[in-house]
């Protein structure tokens, strides 16, 4: 048996950082408290060299300014131990959840994928450096050991089965983690560290420490045994930031945003997934408009939601972070919220990565996640009804349809037979004359001759017609609140001609040719529908 | 002379080897693969659509430029390629498309409303690639309008379709793209073909009103630029015909007669 331990130094802090990249290189620290009362309650080395101290208040702390102060977030705490998990779930799924800055990994039977222990070791802290996380890594053939050799030494530390104990002898008893009385007590006697109390004879350790001392000296030692305690870490990927200052502009939220898909994207990848939604969720600030509407007595106050959610469905799963965000600010753009966000929770719904076969003679089709932001482009340009596919009703309504979400697809053989015998290459057959539709339908003024229509006139044109098919009945929705009955004919127009100018910008609305035109009884008007072109 | 020639070619193939497969070999860019249009005379006449290319359609309403279009579209879908349409006159009509044999789902839709959302979403579209065909529909917009597009637009639509597999089809109610035109035809409306009963009941008109049919019209396409060479692929191919040579092809009316109720006029 071989254990993996990954701990997480100084936490709090490297959870504050990961959500603010930039904060990398620079002294940190941490203040938490019930206001107004607020300490340091972490920092980092740099911020520790430069004066800082572990409980001193804000305002003492405030002065140095090198020093980043930050208020400390469980939220990024709990985001940051998820992303640890996520690492750990990526080598091996026997896991043990030990504490938020640490876990344990049972690696055997790794070596065949990932090699020695020391390339396991190399690939957890590179891994852990992607997800935003520095991480101490220890291997030991012992639990215990491993764990408390990743809490005292830094960086890789791989001990040799039979050299636990002269391994752990440099490490302070304070690594293991005694209570304040019995810690006291050994700093009493002079014992410092594991190898001085691995020393000590257990008899006597027992008769004045307890059971207490008896297993601190086993830790000691390296002789501690215990089974691991294995976690099931969850498919819950949710990413959270709680903001000093509501945001109002999309520019510095989507900047927030990109930073939480990064972090999502790379917990997914971590766990060889990808998203196939991303639900955004804000806690709003109170609006002004619910401030104004209140004030105005006429009215009732309409309270507006102090919440903003959404989803954004994804044709194609897909980890892309850039790509995703750009659709985010695409649906952003087109709905934004109605005040500034106070919160972002970013969650993903997580699927199997796509796979993808690729032929050498299959059409070319559009790349799904590049066709996805552009038809996001094309939405926010005309509406997003007015792009997609055209779907055909099951209905008599004239010219009833919907639109669908584009999906095409490049295998052929999915395309039904009859549509590919039609149109081969060369066809023969005689084309279908198209027809073009009015968009909303024209109101038109037709005379009649024994019930033929005979002359018509719409956009400021007149024609005669010259021959007509109809009429075509049809009627539907009389069970409903809105049903229609119309008497369709297929007119050939010859319009008067029309000189000078009014020729050059005439409309090609209404020019020569066969148009539809049909009889609303309901409305008892006669409208034109469309024409053959 | 000759032999230094030789010796300086054969030393500046040996420089770029690896980086240019042919230094000298002249590279014609105006062989270009074409695919059909689905109208038998009219790919006999321009020898089909080409790709990489700018095609223009243009002729008055009702002149056949949409039969045109969804016998290309139907083409294209039918091969599992994917389509698009920037409709610019939200004048395009499904149950019409369907009935043409176009594949829905292979084809996206975009209706716009103005000619700057047109042209918009037509560079966005090219932008976005991979489509095998795009059309941009302008037929209804008025001609003073579209003069008005600047050249520049043409050109970087273009330059956008070049060296792509997408087939860029334009229809217009006038000659707009000029030389970025690689293949220009216009088209003509043959007088309508109708079907009646006014010779049988002819006797006894103010009795029997006659009854029609329509049973279509004719096409008359005019090929007035083509600078195609065909190069040897397994698409389709034809012999090109020369500028200023017409076709006509005949087109059925979409509706059908047997599936709606024909109600006749009763005598007075």
């Amino acid at each position: 048996m071989a254990f993996a331990s990954i701990h997480v130094p100084n936490f709090p802090v490297q959870a504050v950082v990961r959500a603010e990249p930039g904060l990398g290189n620079r002294a940190v620290a941490l203040v938490d408290g019930t206001p107004p009362i607020w300490n340091v309650v972490a920092a980092n080395e740099v911020a520790l060299l430069a004066g800082i101290e572990l409980g001193m208040s804000k305002s003492q702390a405030t002065p140095f300014r090198a020093v980043e102060i930050r208020k400390r977030s469980r939220v990024q705490e709990k985001s940051a131990h998820a992303a640890l998990l996520d690492l750990g779930a990526s080598f091996s799924p026997r896991l043990e959840d030990t504490a938020s800055d640490t876990i344990i990994l049972d690696i055997s039977g790794l070596t065949s994928l990932f090699g020695s222990d020391e390339n396991i070791s190399a690939q957890l802290v590179q891994r852990a450096s992607a997800l935003g996380l520095f991480v101490h890594v220890a291997v030991s053939s012992n639990l215990e050991v491993s764990l408390h050799a990743a809490r005292g030494f830094s960086g890789i530390t791989v001990i040799p089965p039979g050299e636990e104990a002269k391994s752990l002898g440099q490490l302070s008893v304070r690594t293991l983690l005694p209570s304040a009385e019995i810690l006291e007590t050994l700093e009493r006697w002079g014992v410092r560290d594991c190898a001085a109390l691995a020393a000590l004879p257990v008899l006597q350790l027992s008769e004045r420490l307890g059971q207490e001392g008896v297993r601190l000296h086993e830790l000691a030692r390296g002789a501690c045994l215990r089974s691991l305690v294995l976690a099931q870490p969850g498919v819950c990927f949710e990413e959270e930031m709680a903001l000093d200052f509501a945001i109002a502009e999309l520019e510095p939220l989507a900047f927030l945003l990109g930073r939480l898909l990064d972090q999502l994207c790379a917990r997914l990848e971590a766990r060889a997934l990808t998203a196939c939604a991303i639900r955004t969720h804000f806690d709003l600030e109170d609006s002004f408009e619910k401030d104004f509407q209140l004030l105005s007595e006429s009215s009732p106050p309409k309270l507006a939601p102090k919440t903003y959610e959404k989803v954004l469905r994804l044709p194609v799963p897909t980890r892309n972070s850039k790509m995703l965000l750009k659709l985010l600010r695409l649906q952003l753009q087109e709905d934004p919220p109605h005040a500034a966000v106070l919160k972002i929770i970013l969650s993903a719904e997580p699927a199997r990565p796509r796979a993808a076969q690729g032929g050498l003679f299959l059409p070319s089709s559009p790349d799904p996640e590049k066709l996805e932001l552009t038809i996001g482009r094309l939405a926010k340009l005309v509406g997003p009804t007015n792009v997609g596919s055209p779907e055909l009703i099951d209905t008599h309504g004239p010219g009833d349809f919907r639109m669908a979400r584009f999906a095409p697809v490049s295998d052929e053989s999915t395309i039904p037979s009859k549509n590919r015998s039609a149109v081969a290459h060369g066809s023969r057959e005689t084309p279908r004359a198209a027809f073009r539709v009015f968009r909303p339908e024209i109101q038109a003024n037709v005379e009649l001759q024994q019930n033929y229509p005979t002359r018509i006139y719409f956009r400021g044109m007149r024609g005669n017609i010259i021959a007509a098919s109809g009429p075509w009945r049809t009627s539907g929705n009389w069970w409903r609140e809105d049903p229609w009955q119309q008497d369709e004919w297929d007119v050939e127009v010859r319009f008067d001609s029309v000189s000078g100018q009014s020729q050059k910008i005439s409309s090609p609305r209404t020019q020569n040719g066969i148009y539809r035109i049909y009889y609303d009884s309901l409305r008892a008007a006669w409208f034109a529908r469309g024409r053959y072109d | 002379m000759a032999v230094n020639l030789a010796t300086l070619r054969s030393h500046v193939e040996l420089a770029l080897v690896g980086r240019v497969t042919a230094p000298f070999s002249y590279r014609d860019r105006h062989a270009v693969e074409t695919v059909s249009t689905g109208i038998a005379e009219i790919d006999s006449l321009a020898g089909g659509l080409p790709r990489g290319a700018l095609t223009e359609i243009f002729g008055s309403a009702c002149s056949g430029r949409t039969t045109l279009l969804l016998s290309a579209l139907a083409a294209r879908t039918a091969q599992a390629e994917a389509c698009a349409l920037i409709d610019g006159c939200d004048a395009f009509d499904p149950h019409s498309a369907v009935a043409a044999g176009v594949e829905l789902k292979q084809l996206l839709w975009v209706r716009c409303r103005n000619i700057e959302q047109t042209l918009r979403a037509t560079d966005l579209l090219l932008q976005g690639g991979g489509f095998g065909f795009i059309a941009l529909d302008l037929g209804d917009m008025r001609a003073d309008l579209l003069r008005h597009v600047p050249l520049e637009s043409w050109f970087r639509f273009r330059r956008a379709v070049e060296d792509t597999p997408t087939v860029l089809l334009v229809l217009e109610p006038e000659s707009n793209a000029k030389t970025c035109a690689s293949l220009v035809l216009r088209m003509e409306a043959e007088p309508a073909r109708w079907s009646t009963t006014l010779e049988t009941h002819a006797p006894d008109f103010f009795r029997y009103p006659p009854s029609w049919l329509s049973e279509g019209f004719g096409i008359r396409a005019e090929l007035l630029r083509s600078r195609m060479q065909p190069i040897a692929t397994n698409s389709f191919q034809k012999p090109f015909a020369s500028a200023g040579r017409s076709e006509l092809i005949e087109t059925n009316v979409l509706r059908s007669y047997l599936s709606v109720t024909r109600m006749e006029s009763a005598p007075k």
